[in-house]
């Protein structure tokens, strides 16, 4: 259908040069010169005529086909047949292969090394294609992925409290809001219990029962024990378990490790058939500071979540959402950029300084019970620091989600907690001197089981608090407040997991996932791990099994030499600015205009403002930043404006998302769409769909296109977690 | 309570690999004592910026304590004078006013500077792409349960494995040993039956390419174990030398 | 060979040859103290051992003990100091739980090689030395070990003992400076064995969580041992001195 478009609009700029090529022609023609005065009228009123024509000709031609190219069906998604629990096996079943000797004649790129790229790295290289595998720190085992605390779930139903593929699957669809797509759900949730499998037999040192069996948590939003877990330190574990397996690989010599690379282009280059397919990337050696240039068969993108949009989130400090905006560029439409989980168990902000904020596991929420006082003058005397948490008597505090969520209580989805908390404090509550802060209390839990066996579940979290805060939370209750977390949103790819570009794959958090509008505690180490062990190595074949007939590419071929053109012309342009701002005061501004108006509670107006206000950031980005050093050098002033370049535009993306999305659901609330007691109100009837964001060129307004999402398998329940 | 402090910092500038680095002396004024040391580098950092000198190079990245990136050798200590916390948790709560603080580079030939405060640790790598694994393809594994760990053999797996590769162990060690470092490995992975299989060539394979790539000799001096900000303890070294002593006599 | 060309292996010398030197300190500890009880049990030991073959064999292994023991010291010493590289720190701060011995075994093994040299002039020298060549190095028969022991640390000795007077040859004041320098090397002693037997033990593996206190308790009570042992010896006859010149 995209081609069609594409092929209507070629023919109508074709008509309206060639128009005015003719009408040029004429003008200039010696012989008509003379006669020009007379004849100008209507030359030109021949012109503009032909023009006309050619414009509505093209513009019948366009519009049926961009009218269904609008849409996304589920065909174009690729979701196979059959009922829910049979549709992954079917595909399975009917994909194509490459065989072994063809393997080795296939390289595939993977950009990142998280759960989902070192996984996927390992996995590819095992099966025997050639992995180049890229990272921007300088080892594989620092992305982002190893700071997950909580822990991982699967529906191994060890515990035996009636967990199942089915109920795991039905938790995430309806944590997500019935924002998610159904088949991929329940791929997820069926290859949930394989990644345990796999992770033990990695070595991964899993809690255990005295038994010796597996042990399990509970986590928010399930009413089973699912989540495994490795200490507070269940993401460092399975990184480290896919980066072993990556190690092996690069050992082998099946992958080539690039470490402290950073991708800055994906290079498109045209099959025989005229249709583009991603082929290489351009990427900057941090260290040297030179651009170099990678071919690949195909290009698989792991490169985690763009939350660092807010400037200040839990996010690590290079995590960055370029790699999405390179693929966007290209074409890759982004889905539901407005989805962004608050984590509602983060340390408060200390100070304009501040850097970076620090999660505390969600597990916490298991035994703290979390409050506000109930009078506003308790609240005040807290924010002026006359009074601690621990002097407020029992009666007078208000255990606020206890008291709206009785059947969840603390235990609540994330975006549910948040929300709540942000309700409080913007009713004046807040229990710090920013009033941006409530208690999470371990008073109880103590006298319940005494504080040896608070201090064995939750010690090393309450150590990491007092070194923060230097404050002893067995005396006093925690502070907490919301923080930007995660990003359900990103790149659409189909259910293979590849992008509306050709050749070109995404995922982990980078892609737009399996969460829908909310993510549940311990899911995305899940998805990770799904996407990188135990679907794109299947899928990605589907792809390639096409491409045995394709030679490795030279990296001399001209869109090679464009592609690092482009890259280095932008970052000449960067280097010439040199005015004022420094790159992070400029991020700290676009962060508290994300906050302040993209954050937890959104609305129409607050939008429009944030949009302009991006706008004018973006204009000052690039007229006012300054980068000291030089290009062709170890440059991290460098690195982080190449990145702000791409955060303002997902901000601006997410705004212009979050305007158009006129309901609540998960991590976007809009504040008109709120039942009576301020619970989020969808709008299944008009928002039932992922929106998709097609980049129309730098100045233009993105176009949306719709992938319905229609639940045939699973009843859409208003959710509830009060009953 | 915290409060703001004027301090000193001595920092080690070296332009790259091969230039000769020498200490620059920076004054910073009204530093809120509850910063975290990072943010006072941040700080200090925009500070340069804004005087359109060369901001000061170091390694970060999670800033809460288990990517391992951070680094820096402050006042005589990898990761600052604190225990169990890597130099992103260190707060400037630990300083006192008026305070000169040095912050060098980790210092081992086996962590050449890049630049500034920035080593290259791309040897600890390679020591874990020598044998720090279990060799298992994706698919094909039995199920999670089938093998009962003891789980006093499972929390001590877990010790090790805690293990965040950041150096600190080598850049504490007077010899340059990275012993503390690959014991952890190829002990948590010993203590599992799923990496017991393997045990005895990963030790000979680990230990060899560690001394390859110019790593001193352990002498127990024990500043490893004291300086590692996830307290991995000496007895994995231990274990290792079983492990190894033991390997190469079956051989 | 893995013994030299793996760390591991060097450090397993280190510790083989060291807990085969601390095993023949408690036996030569053990001789020294019948001193204090019988001198003549003292010299049938001297007898037993003498200039016998196995006694020879026995002072040639130690003699190898030892080189292999500053060989691979100073090996090791050479490439850590090369690992560390050409940069050094420009502020050290010893860390909390890292004992200052632990780091300065090198020079605590030179102090300790140079009263060796001293120890072997004194004693081995005129002992075992003499009672092979037959050259007159002693004052004492070499078999009357204790008559000279207890000549060089108080000046004391019995007139018909003495089988060459040429070697009576020490001012009154040595004798307690030897006692003196003995306590001192005894000190440097107990220094290195507090840190190499509990070193040499984790070297074999011998450790765990549990055990590692324990063999860090057991490094100290064997090195205490050892010193008390020879300190005793020493302190008798410096006290011996001091009542004389008291008397």
């Amino acid at each position: 259908m995209q081609g069609a478009a594409e092929k209507a609009q070629d023919l109508a700029e074709k008509a309206v040069a060639a128009a005015k090529e003719k009408a040029a022609e004429v003008a200039e023609d010696p012989k008509v010169k003379q006669a020009v005065s007379d004849l100008k009228e209507k030359v030109a009123g021949v012109a503009s005529q032909a023009v006309q024509t050619a414009v509505v000709t093209a513009e019948a031609m366009v519009k049926p086909a961009e009218k269904e190219a609008k849409i996304i069906t589920p065909q174009m998604a690729k979701i196979p047949e059959g009922p829910l629990e049979k549709k992954w096996t079917n595909y399975k079943d009917h994909q194509k292969l490459v065989n072994p000797a063809n393997k080795r004649k296939l390289d595939v790129i993977v950009v990142g090394t998280g759960l989902a790229g070192a996984s996927a790295a390992a996995s590819l290289a095992e099966m025997g294609f050639n992995v180049l595998n890229f990272c921007i720190q300088d080892s594989p085992r620092r992305a982002h992925s190893i700071a997950a605390q909580g822990g991982i779930n699967a529906a191994k139903n060890y515990q035996n409290d009636g967990d199942s593929v089915y109920r795991l699957y039905y938790d995430t669809i309806k944590g997500g809001d019935y924002r998610a797509r159904e088949a991929n759900v329940y791929r997820l949730a069926e290859v949930s219990n394989n990644i345990i499998d796999q992770c033990v037999a990695q070595g991964v040192p899993f809690a255990r029962e005295y038994g010796g069996l597996l042990d399990n948590r509970s986590f928010g939003g399930a009413q089973v024990s699912r989540t495994f877990y490795a200490k507070g330190q269940t993401g460092q574990q399975l990184l480290l378990g896919a980066y072993s397996a990556l190690s092996r690989q690069i050992g082998k010599g099946k992958v080539k490790m690039y470490t402290r690379y950073e991708m800055l282009d994906i290079v498109m280059i045209a099959d025989e058939n005229g249709e583009k397919r991603a082929r290489g990337i351009i990427a900057r050696n941090l260290v040297t500071g030179r651009i170099e240039r990678f071919f690949a068969h195909a290009v698989v993108v792991g490169s985690g979540g763009y939350g660092n949009t807010f400037f200040l989130s839990t996010n690590a400090m290079a995590s960055n959402g370029s790699a999405a905006m390179q693929m966007y560029r290209h074409g890759a439409y982004f889905a539901n950029p407005c989805y962004a989980q608050i984590h509602p168990t983060c340390i408060p902000k200390h100070g304009d300084f501040q850097s970076k904020l620090t999660l505390m596991s969600e597990s916490l929420r298991n035994d703290g019970r979390i409050w506000v006082p109930k009078k506003l003058e308790d609240a005040k005397r807290l924010q002026k620091g006359e009074i601690k948490g621990r002097d407020i008597p029992e009666e007078d505090r208000d255990y606020y989600l206890e008291r709206r969520y009785p059947a969840f209580g603390n235990l609540v989805p994330r975006d549910v907690a948040s929300r709540a908390a942000k309700e409080r404090c913007d009713a004046g509550y807040g229990v710090n001197n920013t009033g941006l802060a409530v208690f999470l209390d371990f008073s109880e839990a103590i006298q319940r089981l005494g504080k040896d066996v608070v201090a064995q579940k939750y010690g090393n979290l309450f150590q990491m608090y007092e070194k923060i805060v230097d404050e002893n939370p067995y005396e006093n209750p925690m502070m907490i407040f919301p923080a930007i977390h995660y990003t359900m949103g990103g790149i659409w790819v189909d259910y293979e997991l590849q992008t509306s570009v050709k050749g070109l794959f995404c995922i982990g958090e980078a892609n737009f996932s399996d969460h829908g509008a909310n993510r549940l505690g311990a899911s995305a180490l899940m998805q990770g791990l799904a996407d990188g062990y135990f679907v794109l190595p299947y899928t990605i074949q589907n792809y390639l099994s096409d491409q045995i007939g394709v030679p490795r590419m030279s990296t001399d071929l001209p869109e090679f030499a464009e592609a690092e053109k482009a890259v280095e012309a932008k970052i000449a342009k960067l280097m010439a600015i040199q005015g004022k701002r420094s790159v992070d005061s400029i991020h700290k501004e676009l962060g508290v205009v994300m906050w302040d108006f993209v954050g937890m509670g959104r609305t129409a107006d607050g939008l429009r403002e944030a949009i302009k206000k991006i706008d004018a950031i973006k204009k000052e980005f690039w007229t006012n930043v300054y980068i000291p050093g030089t290009a062709d050098s170890l440059n991290n002033e460098l690195e982080k404006a190449l990145r702000l370049a791409d955060f303002i535009e997902i901000g601006r993306l997410m705004a212009v998302d979050a305007l158009h999305r006129e309901e609540s659901c998960g991590g976007h609330f809009r504040e008109e769409y709120q039942t009576p007691d301020g619970e989020a109100l969808r709008q299944d009837d008009k928002f039932s769909y992922v929106g998709c964001w097609k980049y129309m060129g730098e100045d233009n307004e993105p176009e949306l296109i719709k992938e319905p999402l229609d639940y045939e398998f699973t009843e859409r329940k208003t959710r509830n977690y009060k009953a | 309570m915290d409060k703001n402090i004027n301090i000193k910092v001595r920092v080690w500038r070296q332009a790259g690999p091969k230039a000769q680095g020498h200490f620059e002396t920076y004054e910073l004024h009204d530093i809120f004592q509850g910063a975290s040391f990072l943010e006072m580098m941040d700080i200090l950092n925009e500070k340069l910026i804004a005087e359109h000198k060369d901001p000061i190079a170091f390694d970060h990245d999670c800033r809460e304590g288990i990517c391992g990136m951070c680094s820096l050798y402050v006042n005589g200590h990898p990761h600052g004078p604190d225990q169990e916390i890597t130099t992103c948790q260190l707060h400037m709560r630990r300083f006192h006013d008026g305070e000169t603080i040095t912050v060098e580079p980790w210092r081992s030939r086996a962590f050449p500077v890049i630049k500034d405060l920035m080593v290259d640790r791309g040897a600890y790598d390679k020591i874990m792409q020598a044998g720090g694994f279990v060799s298992v393809n994706t698919g094909g594994v039995p199920d999670a349960n089938a093998i009962p760990i003891p789980k006093p053999k499972a929390d001590e797996a877990m010790d090790a494995a805690s293990c965040i590769g950041c150096g600190a162990c080598a850049a504490a060690c007077k010899n340059g040993s990275a012993m503390l470092f690959v014991a952890a490995k190829v002990s948590q992975l010993a203590l599992l039956p799923q990496g017991r299989i393997e045990a005895k060539q990963r030790a000979k394979a680990m230990v060899a390419k560690m001394d390859e790539l110019g790593f001193g000799n352990c002498t127990n001096t024990g500043a490893c174990a004291a300086e590692c900000p996830k307290s991995v303890s000496l007895a994995h070294i231990a274990r290792l030398n079983r492990e190894f002593i033991g390997a190469k006599f079956s051989d | 060979m893995w013994l030299t060309n793996s760390s591991i292996g060097r450090k397993l010398v280190m510790s083989i040859t060291g807990t085969c030197l601390v095993l023949f300190l408690l036996f030569h500890a053990s001789m020294n103290l019948t001193l204090i009880f019988s001198e003549d049990a003292y010299n049938w030991i001297c007898s037993v051992l003498g200039a016998n073959w196995y006694a020879l064999i026995g002072t040639a292994g130690l003699a190898l003990l030892v080189l292999l023991h500053f060989v691979f010291a100073f090996i090791l010493t050479f490439q850590n100091r090369r690992a560390r590289g050409d940069d050094r720190y420009a502020i050290n701060d010893r860390q909390k739980g890292v004992d200052w011995e632990s780091q300065n075994m090198l020079v605590l093994g030179i102090i300790i090689l140079g009263f060796l040299v001293l120890h072997l002039a004194n004693f081995w020298f005129k002992m075992q030395f003499q009672e092979m060549t037959g050259l007159k190095t002693g004052a004492f028969d070499p078999q009357n070990g204790a008559a000279y022991v207890k000549y060089l640390f108080t000046g004391i000795y019995d007139p018909a003992q003495v089988v060459n007077d040429g070697m009576l040859n020490m001012p009154d004041w040595a004798h307690p400076l030897y006692c003196c320098l003995y306590l001192v090397w005894l000190a440097a002693i107990w220094f290195h064995l507090t840190h190499g037997v509990w070193s040499a033990m984790q070297t074999m593996g011998l450790s765990s969580n549990t055990w590692l206190p324990r063999i860090k308790v057991i490094g100290n009570v064997i090195s205490t041992i050892v010193v008390l042992m020879f300190a005793a010896v020493i302190v008798y006859f410096l006290g011996m001195y001091i009542g004389v010149k008291l008397a």
